[in-house]
């Protein structure tokens, strides 16, 4: 197995993923950015205030949990990082406490952003309020819809929240609303992007900002274990966050084995799905060159998911490096199969998984149909499944399993 | 000498700007483009055509929309480009640039896709979504294709990106009126003659202008400034419904081209 270690040849580059293609008038925007990115690391005082946000705010950290009962008997031990306890209800907030920071390092006085399944704008709703900032965000309206109970939480946070009714109504037109937002606001507006995702440099930042849950995770497996390490680190893939976040803490550890999970949605020869490592072709879209869903002659295709923040048709650079040199694979599950393991779950553990979250534990139970060699696994429970309540409720009495 | 060349040095001669209208290839509908495209001619010095995109993130309601009703009414990058090419038998001297975002390009691959351009009759190739830092690859392939690369001078840029922009950017240069993205909803900015004075002391090809541009207050300012010439693309399409208006605000919008003695 081969691990990266070598630095990108280009800053913002991957191997040859990522980049900026942007407008020429958002790159001193992205410029700004990266300078306070890079001051901010370096400033222990920045470190200081967001390691307290994160305790003492956020809740950091959060619990890993071993499953008692879910997959008991397979020969699968099933380690679980908590992210869904975390404030806000997902990883997101991790994340969006530095991007804050930053935004009024820069002096930035009002921050936008897109969100999919409305944890990303929840949390940044949430720490809009915190820093009295006050902040707009962009969702699709299919995503207004499927995930009302965020909507209303952002709203009570203060947040504006403008519903995007262009193209699929998703993830995707949500970003292209904020780059346009942006395009016009960037002298006093941070656009606090939600995923691994877009233009150098977030995928660099938010990636750094999320590695905070596979530290910890590193550790308290560790203590849990008696010393040993995850036979495989398994989470679900949006963008990429959670699942860069949780990874980047064991990439140096060969006998790891590193799984990211995308959306099958229907299943991959359906067309119809998320899984753009599994299902995409090279291009360019929101500021990266990355894998994505596009027909030939380069129009974006639809992506589709049962869960909002997987239905997107990109991916974050950093894994399609990954994947080329084969340190993480990419497995995907359906929307049936997540399902399933959102139902399980609850059963088994008392634990509500988000549906995106639910994508690694199908995964898990779809391994554990192998009848594999006992096996330690470390998933990232990326979010609570709140949100997902009255979607599956309905789903689940149009088709009862 | 190229057309763009050619019609600049026209321009200069009879103390007129360039009026460029803007057009989205197979709006409102491919079989019906040729006709709106033909009813902006008459008082065009260029044109600037683009082809429809699912996701354009430079621009504002009015083109996204034109570019989504005509990508639903059947539009192809095949069918947009015989347009440009009926076009280009029909006005041989007429200067006329692509804009395509990124993906349109990268799918087909560069090289590929700037013959193709070349092959139909166009001059220029403008991305909005390449930057110039990452513009290199681009740049070349459209040389090598002996098309002109248009590239976008902001009114935020440093002075290093302006440099290399007039470094790699031929037939002309795309200077945006303000930040944003096109539409008149924002009306058009008025950038600084020093930009036009940087680009022109670096070597860039002349400047026209485009975003929110919809009156002929806005045309005559951008002159004013040092603009070469102005690109009108949604205040064109707000009128497409109503012929004889579109017809008087071009008249109109031409009339501003002219440079009073000063
Ligand atoms: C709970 C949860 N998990 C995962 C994701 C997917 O994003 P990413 O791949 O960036 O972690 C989201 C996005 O909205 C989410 O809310």
């Amino acid at each position: 197995m081969t691990i990266p270690t070598a630095p990108a040849p280009h800053p913002g580059r991957f191997g040859r993923w990522g980049g900026r293609y942007v407008p020429e008038i958002l790159v001193p925007a992205l410029d700004e950015l990266d300078r306070a990115f890079r001051d901010a690391r370096a400033d222990p005082a920045f470190q200081a205030e967001l390691a307290g946000l994160l305790r003492n705010f956020a809740g950091r950290p959060t619990p890993l949990t071993r499953c008692r009962n879910f997959l008991a008997g397979s020969g699968l031990e099933i380690y679980l990082k908590r992210e869904d306890l975390l404030h806000g209800g997902a990883h997101k907030t991790n994340q969006v406490l530095a991007q804050m920071l930053l935004a009024r390092r820069m002096g930035k006085t009002r921050v936008i952003a897109e969100t999919g399944a409305g944890q990303h704008g929840v949390a940044v709703a949430l720490a809009g309020a915190l820093f009295r900032i006050p902040v707009r965000i962009y969702m699709g309206a299919t995503d207004c819809a499927r995930q009302a109970p965020n909507v209303f939480r952002m709203k009570l946070f203060g947040a504006e929240v403008i519903s995007v009714t262009a193209g699929s109504a998703t993830l995707k037109d949500a970003m292209n609303e904020a780059l346009r937002d942006w395009a016009a606001s960037y002298g006093d507006t941070h656009y606090l992007v939600g995923t691994v995702a877009g233009p150098h440099p977030f995928p660099t930042l938010v990636g750094e900002f999320q590695r905070i849950i596979g530290d910890e995770a590193r550790v308290q497996f560790l203590e849990q274990t008696g010393g040993a390490l995850p036979d495989r680190v398994v989470a679900c893939i949006g963008g990429g966050s959670n699942a860069l976040g949780i990874f980047r803490a064991f990439l140096e550890d060969p006998d790891v084995a590193l799984v990211g999970v995308e959306a099958g949605g229907a299943g991959l020869a359906s067309g119809r799905h998320g899984a753009t490592i599994s299902g995409g072709r090279p291009g360019i879209l929101h500021g990266a060159e990355t894998l994505i869903l596009t027909d030939g002659e380069g129009q974006i295709l639809e992506s589709h998911s049962i869960s909002a923040g997987l239905d997107y048709p990109g991916v974050g650079p950093e894994h399609v490096h990954l994947h080329e040199t084969g340190r993480v694979h990419y497995e995907l599950a359906t929307d049936d199969e997540a399902l399933s393991a959102f139902r399980q779950l609850a059963r088994d553990e008392g634990i509500i998984p988000a549906l995106e979250s639910a994508h690694a534990l199908a995964y898990c139970q779809r391994l554990a149909r192998t009848r594999p060699a006992p096996a330690r696994l470390l998933v990232n429970l990326s979010g609570r499944g709140d949100k997902d309540l009255a979607h599956v409720q309905a789903g689940l009495e149009e088709n009862p399993p | 000498m190229s057309r763009y060349t050619r019609l600049f040095d026209r321009l200069a001669r009879e103390r007129r700007g360039a009026l460029v209208p803007f057009a989205v290839l197979g709006y409102p509908t491919p079989a019906r483009s040729l006709a709106w495209i033909e009813a902006l001619l008459p008082h065009a010095d260029a044109l600037e055509l683009g082809l429809p995109f699912s996701d354009p993130i430079a621009d504002g309601p009015v083109i996204q929309t034109a570019s989504h009703e005509a990508l639903a009414a059947g539009a192809r990058i095949d069918s947009g480009l015989a347009t440009v090419s009926r076009l280009r038998a029909e006005h041989p001297e007429l200067p006329i640039g692509l804009l395509v975002y990124a993906n349109l390009v990268y799918q087909p691959g560069p090289e590929r896709f700037y013959r193709q351009v070349e092959a139909a009759g166009a001059d220029s190739v403008l991305i909005p979504d390449v930057p110039a830092e990452e513009a290199g690859p681009y740049v070349a392939a459209a040389r090598q294709a002996g098309l002109a690369a248009v590239l976008i001078a902001p009114p935020n840029a440093p002075e290093a990106t302006l440099a290399l922009i007039a470094k790699l950017g031929s037939g002309y240069t795309y200077v945006v009126s303000r930040s944003g993205v096109t539409g008149t909803e924002r009306g058009a900015g008025r950038p600084q003659a020093r930009l036009f004075e940087t680009l022109r002391a670096l070597g860039a090809p002349p400047g026209l202008v485009g975003f929110g541009i919809s009156s002929p207050a806005d045309v005559r300012a951008a002159l004013a400034q040092g603009a070469d010439g102005v690109i009108v693309g949604s205040s064109l399409i707000e009128k497409s419904r109503d012929p004889a208006r579109l017809e008087s605000h071009l008249h109109a919008l031409a009339q501003a081209t002219l440079r009073t003695v000063d």
